[in-house]
């Protein structure tokens, strides 16, 4: 059994600890007027606290602060060139931020040069990248397994059947031995999904996941992203300047606009949302408020 | 009415002053960046290559590409400057003494300490440094390098390490291979232009060639391999700006390559001259 405090990870459940029904009402009190591990009953399992980036040229992210629950399925939209993935980026540590924590597991990662810390974090997420970032030099086969060699010990007999299972969940057939040159951008991206689904993260980040698809593939994609977290309950980020999707998808929404999150709610709360930034984007993706 | 308005000298020197110590700066600054970015990362290529398993496969498959790429190449370059020295020589020597005097010496030496390491060097910048860079460089802007990262492997350990053991074997493979072909075109001309007899060409070379006129040349290559590999893969890991970004760097790390293997060569072979090599 899982403890769902934060606090108590790690800590072997024993009879009457930890408490069934949840800290005491004071530390409840508390935690709920500051943000934290303690918030509510919830888990936060990607804290993020006032994280700065910025480029030579401009300040991306100003002052951002988040928590991601457990098995939560948080969207990040936004304008094209906003930064939405260079937030991702910076939840990876695949980019330093200039100041800020990103606590990952209890493990802050937000300005560590430690690669050993960091590749121990990385290994509990899985990444869809824009254009899917297949190795071009590998096979479909080689390209899912890769994960497979660098991060689990399991023996390479194996790996016909992980890699055949999760090709299988994303829908394809027969496409081990293809390069992906040969591949359409859609599969691209699927096999880019089976590949970060093959080591079983605790989380996935999908940066823009139905950017340059066809409605069909795009309703399949949507669909793939409900099923991997109903299925596997993985704690999932999707980065997205499609509203329609993120709003059909998520359990809570944020806008990313001028480096700050000027809107952070459920859908449909989004939806009413008073916020300029938040009204001209329904209206520039024609979406009904209601 | 129209006409310019006048230079004043003073601010004219002022002007140029301010511009130039901007523009020396600006440079310094930007060699400095790249020189501590190419520190970073060599400490980090002799970290991962002690510290991490050895991707034995990955190695073999880019020594394999980097020799099979450049062997041809290598062969017509040497076989054809073997043959051309050679000739110049046996010519220069028939004016001077009435007859070829010391062809295979001749041949041998320039081929054994300097033509074959520079050119296969050259050879090999051109067509497999120009490869590694390109292959890596489009890993960096097709986020193929930050896809490493994110499945467990850094970069270094996986791409790196295998190309730079790839150079450091078959550079010094190739030199001996187109030292050997160099001399053997030369024997060609000798006997066939210039009417050597083979006996003459070989006994030159045994006579007074010693095995430290190999070494000078064969140690060189290992220098050369170093500066060719670390060239293309910073220049690889440095791209920026997508299929543009990708040719730049590129032609960025020929040219690169080609000058410092000019530059690093006299450097080596005045210390390999001065410790008696």
């Amino acid at each position: 059994m899982r403890c769902p405090l934060s606090r108590w990870e790690g800590v072997k459940p024993s009879r009457g600890f930890p408490p069934k029904r949840g800290p005491p009402s004071a530390m409840r009190l508390q935690s709920s007027l500051m943000p934290g591990p303690l918030c509510g009953l919830e888990k936060f399992m990607i804290e993020i606290r006032n994280l700065n980036k910025s480029f030579p040229d401009k300040h991306v992210l100003k002052n951002i602060s988040v928590d991601i629950k457990e098995g939560e399925l948080f969207s990040v939209i936004g304008p094209s060139g906003i930064g939405k993935s260079t937030f991702i980026k910076c939840i990876i540590r695949l980019l330093k931020p200039e100041s800020g924590e990103i606590v990952v597991d209890g493990q802050d990662i937000g300005r560590t040069s430690d690669e050993f810390k960091l590749a121990r974090v990385r290994r509990s997420f899985g990444y869809l990248f824009q254009e899917g970032a297949l190795f071009d030099s590998l096979t479909v086969f080689e390209n899912v397994a890769f994960g497979l060699k660098y991060l689990t010990d399991i023996p390479k007999s194996e790996y016909a059947k992980i890699v055949r299972e999760k090709l299988e969940l994303v829908g394809l057939k027969d496409v081990n031995n293809l390069k992906p040159a040969e591949l359409s951008v859609g599969m691209k991206k699927r096999v880019s999904l089976a590949r970060s689904m093959a080591v079983e993260p605790k989380y996935i980040l999908y940066d823009e996941p139905t950017t340059g698809l066809d409605p069909v593939t795009t309703a399949m994609v949507k669909d793939l992203i409900l099923d991997m977290r109903a299925k596997l309950d993985i704690t999932t980020v999707v980065v997205t300047h499609d509203l329609n999707l993120a709003l059909e998808i998520s359990s809570r929404v944020a806008m990313l606009y001028g480096g700050e999150f000027v809107e952070v709610s459920a859908p449909a709360r989004f939806r009413q949302s008073e916020n300029k930034g938040v009204k001209e984007f329904m209206e520039i993706s024609h979406l009904s408020r209601k | 009415m129209f006409g310019r308005r006048p230079i004043h000298l003073r601010s004219y020197v002022y002007f140029m002053k301010h511009r130039f110590t901007e523009y020396v700066g600006r440079e310094f600054m930007s060699l400095a960046e790249t020189m501590g970015t190419v520190a970073l990362m060599l400490k980090s290529v002799v970290f991962w290559l002690f510290r991490s398993k050895f991707e034995v496969r990955e190695a073999a498959k880019q020594s394999v590409k980097i020799g099979v790429d450049s062997l041809v190449v290598t062969a017509l370059t040497s076989f054809f400057t073997g043959m051309v020295i050679s000739l110049q020589t046996g010519q220069s020597s028939k004016n001077l003494f009435n007859e070829p005097l010391y062809i295979g010496t001749m041949v041998a030496f320039s081929m054994l300490k300097e033509l074959g390491p520079v050119l296969t060097s050259i050879v090999v910048a051109g067509r497999a440094g120009a490869v590694v860079t390109a292959e890596i460089g489009t890993m960096k802007v097709t986020e193929q390098i930050d896809a490493l990262y994110t499945l467990g492997t850094n970069p270094t350990r996986y791409l790196l390490v295998p190309r730079y053991i790839a150079f450091m074997i078959t550079l010094p493979l190739l030199t001996v291979f187109a030292d050997f072909i160099g001399i053997l075109g030369g024997c060609i001309v000798g006997v066939v232009k210039l009417g050597i007899p083979v006996s003459v060409f070989m006994e030159d070379i045994y006579t007074r060639i010693e095995v430290a006129d190999f070494m000078h040349g064969f140690i060189k290559t290992f220098f050369f391999a170093f500066m060719i590999a670390t060239v293309s893969c910073y220049k690889g890991l440095n791209t920026k700006g997508g299929a543009e970004g990708v040719g730049k760097s590129t032609t960025e790390a020929v040219v690169t390559s080609m000058v410092l293997v000019m530059v690093l060569d006299y450097f080596i072979s005045a210390t390999l001259v001065s410790v008696g090599i």
